[in-house]
């Protein structure tokens, strides 16, 4: 192509407008050649995945779709092909993983959703499937190897217990999610079996993967995105925040509550977070400027599409400009409209223990063909700046005192140190709350990140601290077994 | 079964790539070992034997056209008689695999057309007053067109054809030659101001026409030779920009003025979001690229019967499919190869009203072929236009035969105008010719008509580098 440049000398005057014109459409066509080969080799990966193509049928029919591996190589899910040639998709840890792995039949959801395109590929090597088309069998599929963590995935899952709610458990440094547990689950290889079932019941939610799909009012650990808005505004000054609790509070005629009314005292702004007392940040919600608000809920990815691969919803803040003092105060203390999702929380904490920076989470690593030859490397996505590393360094040692002397001493005395924040999230007019948990471990050096959610079972300090601690020591227990 | 299949593919893919550097010969015997291959790919997909015979029959008719062509026509271009009979080859293979009725038919049509088309060379051999009539091109031009737009059956909400004795014809694609006719033989001699506003007058009602019974690709394609046209006549770049100016007021205006040019670009900028409705076809067209991948499913082995129409608008997705991106290439290529043929023949031409109607049927041809691709693969908005030669439709079929014909016949008038100045031409040509042998010596190309390639071979050459 390079040589058109030769080609042009030639040029006759007389001839002028019919070369001009003939060139012309030959830039074009290359042009459009050019275009076409790009275009097909970019979207391929969202066309086959693409519910109207009718290509994944062809691939289906000629490829066994690849198996599901945990970090360890343990099998999440496989398909297996039966004495009469039928197959059958089979979930080894019944419904451990039921929501991030996903399943296939019946639709696909998680990862099973997500990575469909490599699952149903065959990079088998060439005469393995020259072999396999003689005798008529099907090409072994592509296997995904995920970076979730089966211990902790068993530890989140019988820490929750019988609760209904969701944890998340992932590496602040890297991305990496660890372990990402919904409740109440199902057994996906029973999928068919209880469909009929799982579509008339509109109540529990079961499909609904909670950890990343599950809104929630933060109560309490919103105080985290509030606190860092008054540090940011007030950098200097903050220190010197001093107010005096009542156990309420009463601004423009409406009031807020500190929970089960408990009165605080003479707070500063390190005993407000520590102790979470909603008087005190009620306060702080209607001091803080708006649009400047604005823009902190903006770096923290509010109303914005997590990145992450799987599903998951947008966490919304309504910030208005011309807000009541009650529409303030219920935003500082994380109640009234706002929703958040326990994977965000879990990011937020992330970034927060990363020293501001965001490594965004992934839970796909690599791809492999059946003879175990790597076709794609993953990582995490990117980074995302959600707020300086001097704001990180503050929220971290209010984190630290929580864990210290305020709502989560009850994870205390463990052989690591943890920071977090507790929160008691009211969701009905009969003060009814989730039980939240977000924090990470150890605190000099975090390497873990626990964000709980028990719906309905009281205060978080109660209830969710003592769920995260189990997770936590389940993570440095098997990190003292390989040590 | 599979691999070999695909392996077969792949080889003689890459064989047909070769063929537009080697011999003429070598080109024939690879066109019919294409063709053998995928109709024998055919007949060990289905177990039919049908196929077999069908095949037969097309394989008589493609020698016999190629051979009665040269019989006939010592001097015709057999370049171009080549490329034509690969992309009819490549249009009856994908046919046949599509629907085996249409195939029989756009095969009924082609040996019709074959039958008109062969005896165009000598009419106009004898013809020597065509310049004379542009008054009765206008009037042949804008007539059927009035009818089409008052009697016309509607498909897809344009009026595009009416139906004699059960016939369906669709008079816009006949009329393109005769538009290209009217065009020359009314600026060849000069194209003053007057001329120039005479042909604009005729154009335009002929552009109008068109829109009015919405049938706005082939409104497009004219205005653009229309404009072209007048640009070489004129030789002046400010009717080029006029041109382009009015022709971008116009598309706006179109966009406002019709719902289905809205929902066209709507579905162009983003099929996904109306993958239900407007984007189906062309999200559909998408898959079928993509599926292909650059070797191709196989022959049966696809599912380009998903995009609705693909026998007419997407059958480049078709071939993209099952015979893959570096087939669906060559097509291009091909085509691409034919334009810049008749390129040269019009730059070649010293009789001005020859040239001016070798340059519009060249100009008619490859936009028509590059709103189909480029609609097929999103890389302009959908037009709803035949690819010429490859696609199913007996009047677009019939209309580029005889287009291509005529292209035959001026090459021929040229060698003719060349026997009366043989030293003059040589002489003229001397520089050109010897690059021009370089360049085919280096493809290994030891005879043929080595001048036609000269200033585009360079050209060729980046382009055959490019695809494997």
């Amino acid at each position: 192509m390079g040589k058109n440049g030769t080609g042009k000398k030639k040029k006759r005057h007389k001839n002028r407008e019919i070369l001009l014109v003939s060139y012309f459409f030959v830039f074009l066509f290359l042009g459009m050649m050019t275009y076409i080969c790009v275009y097909v080799y970019q979207n391929q990966e969202v066309m086959i995945n693409n519910s109207y193509n009718a290509g994944q049928q062809i691939l289906v029919a000629q490829n066994r779709r690849g198996s599901i591996m945990a970090r360890g190589g343990e099998v999440l899910a496989e398909t297996i092909t039966q004495a009469d040639g039928s197959e059958i998709r089979r979930y080894p840890y019944d419904s451990l993983f039921s929501h991030v792995v996903g399943y296939s039949t019946k639709g696909k959801t998680g990862i099973e959703d997500k990575m469909n395109y490599y699952l149903i590929q065959s990079n088998a090597p060439l005469n393995e499937k020259m072999d396999n088309g003689m005798k008529d069998r099907k090409n072994p599929g592509d296997n995904v190897y995920t970076t979730l963590d089966v211990k902790m995935q068993e530890a989140a899952n019988r820490a929750l217990g019988i609760y209904e709610g969701a944890i998340v458990a992932s590496d602040p440094k890297t991305g990496e999610v660890l372990a990402m547990v919904s409740k109440p689950d199902f057994n996906p290889n029973e999928i068919s079996e209880i469909w009929e079932e799982v579509l008339e019941d509109d109540e529990s939610g079961l499909l609904l993967n909670r950890a990343s799909q599950g809104l929630y009012p933060p109560g309490s650990t919103f105080k985290i995105v509030t606190a860092l808005e008054y540090i940011h505004e007030n950098p200097s000054t903050y220190t010197d925040y001093s107010f005096t609790c009542n156990g309420s509070i009463k601004i423009d005629g409406s009031r807020i509550q500190c929970y089960h009314g408990t009165n605080h005292g003479k707070v500063d702004f390190e005993r407000s977070f520590a102790k979470s007392c909603n008087t005190s940040f009620a306060n702080m919600g209607t001091k803080v400027d708006r649009s400047s608000f604005d823009k902190t809920l903006d770096k923290l990815l509010f109303g914005k599409a997590l990145p992450f691969d799987l599903e998951s919803s947008v966490s919304t803040v309504k910030v208005k400009q011309d807000m009541t003092a009650e529409e303030q105060m219920q935003i500082a203390i994380g109640q009234g409209e706002t929703l958040v999702t326990p994977l965000h929380m879990n990011l937020i904490t992330c970034a927060i223990a990363n020293d501001g920076i965001l490594q965004q989470p992934y839970v796909v690593d690599h791809v492999e063909n059946s003879n175990g030859a790597v076709l794609k490397r993953f990582s995490s996505p990117g980074t995302t700046e959600m707020m300086t590393q001097q704001e990180a360094y503050i929220l971290q040692g209010l984190m630290r005192e929580v864990v210290e002397t305020g709502t989560a001493t009850r994870l205390q005395g463990c052989p690591y140190t943890a920071a977090g924040k507790t929160g008691s999230a009211e969701y009905n007019s009969d003060r009814d709350s989730h039980a939240w948990f977000t924090g990470y471990a150890p605190a000099e050096d975090p390497q873990i990140c626990v964000t709980v959610i028990i719906e309905g079972a009281g205060s978080g300090g109660d209830y969710a601290v003592p769920i995260a601690r189990r997770v936590f020591d389940a993570y440095f227990d098997a990190a003292d077994g390989e040590n | 079964m599979a691999i070999y299949t695909y392996e077969s593919f792949s080889v003689f893919r890459f064989r047909e790539e070769k063929r537009r550097k080697g011999i003429y010969t070598r080109q024939v015997i690879l066109l019919f070992f294409v063709h053998f291959t995928c109709f024998l790919t055919i007949c060990i997909k289905t177990g039919e034997l049908q196929y077999l015979f069908f095949y037969a029959f097309q394989q008589l008719a493609v020698f016999a056209a190629l051979v009665l062509f040269e019989l006939c026509y010592p001097a015709v271009n057999r370049l171009i008689l080549h490329n034509m009979c690969m992309l009819l080859v490549i249009g009856f293979v994908t046919l046949t695999r599509l629907d085996m009725r249409l195939a029989v038919r756009q095969f009924v049509i082609v040996l019709m057309s074959m039958a008109v088309a062969m005896a165009i060379p000598y009419v106009m051999r004898r013809l020597k007053d065509l310049k004379n009539y542009s008054w009765l091109y206008a009037l042949v031009g804008t007539l059927p067109l009035l009818t089409v737009l008052l009697l016309g059956n509607t498909t897809y909400g344009s009026k595009l054809s009416y139906s004699i004795f059960g016939i369906s014809f669709q008079p816009s694609e006949f009329i393109k030659i005769v538009f290209v006719f009217f065009i020359a033989s009314a600026l060849y001699k000069s194209a003053g101001l007057l001329q120039v506003a005479y042909v604009t007058a005729v154009a335009g009602s002929h552009v109008l026409l068109l829109v009015a019974s919405r049938d706005l690709g082939s409104a497009l394609i004219f205005f653009v030779v229309y404009v072209l046209m007048v640009f070489l006549a004129t030789r002046n770049f400010w009717y080029l920009l006029l041109g382009v100016g009015g022709g971008c007021g116009a598309s706006v205006i179109a966009y406002r003025l019709f719902r289905h040019v809205q929902v066209r670009v709507q579905a162009w900028k983003d099929p996904w979001s109306v993958i239900d409705g407007e984007g189906y076809q062309i999200t559909q067209s998408l898959f079928s690229l993509g599926r292909g991948g650059l070797f191709g499913l196989g022959l049966f082995q696809g599912a380009p019967g998903d995009i609705p129409k693909v026998e007419r608008d997407f059958i480049f997705s078709a071939v993209s499919e099952e015979m893959g991106l570096i087939v669906a290439l060559c097509v291009i290529m091909v085509s691409l190869s034919c334009f810049i043929m008749f390129m040269n023949i019009s730059m070649r031409l010293k009789d001005r009203f020859y040239q001016l109607a070798a340059f519009g049927m060249g100009i008619l041809y490859i936009f028509q072929v590059f709103l189909t691709i480029g609609g097929d693969t999103k890389f302009i908005p959908l037009t709803g236009v035949t690819l010429p030669l490859v696609s199913y439709g007996g009047s677009s079929i019939m209309t580029t035969l005889i287009m291509f014909s005529i292209i035959e016949g001026l090459y021929i008038i040229r060698q003719d105008e060349g026997a009366v100045n043989v030293k003059k031409k040589s002489k003229a040509a001397g520089g050109r010719q010897k690059a021009g042998r370089t360049e085919a010596e280096r493809a290994g190309e030891g005879e043929g008509d080595k001048n036609e390639e000269s200033p585009f071979g360079e050209e060729w050459d980046g382009k055959e580098k490019e695809t494997p």
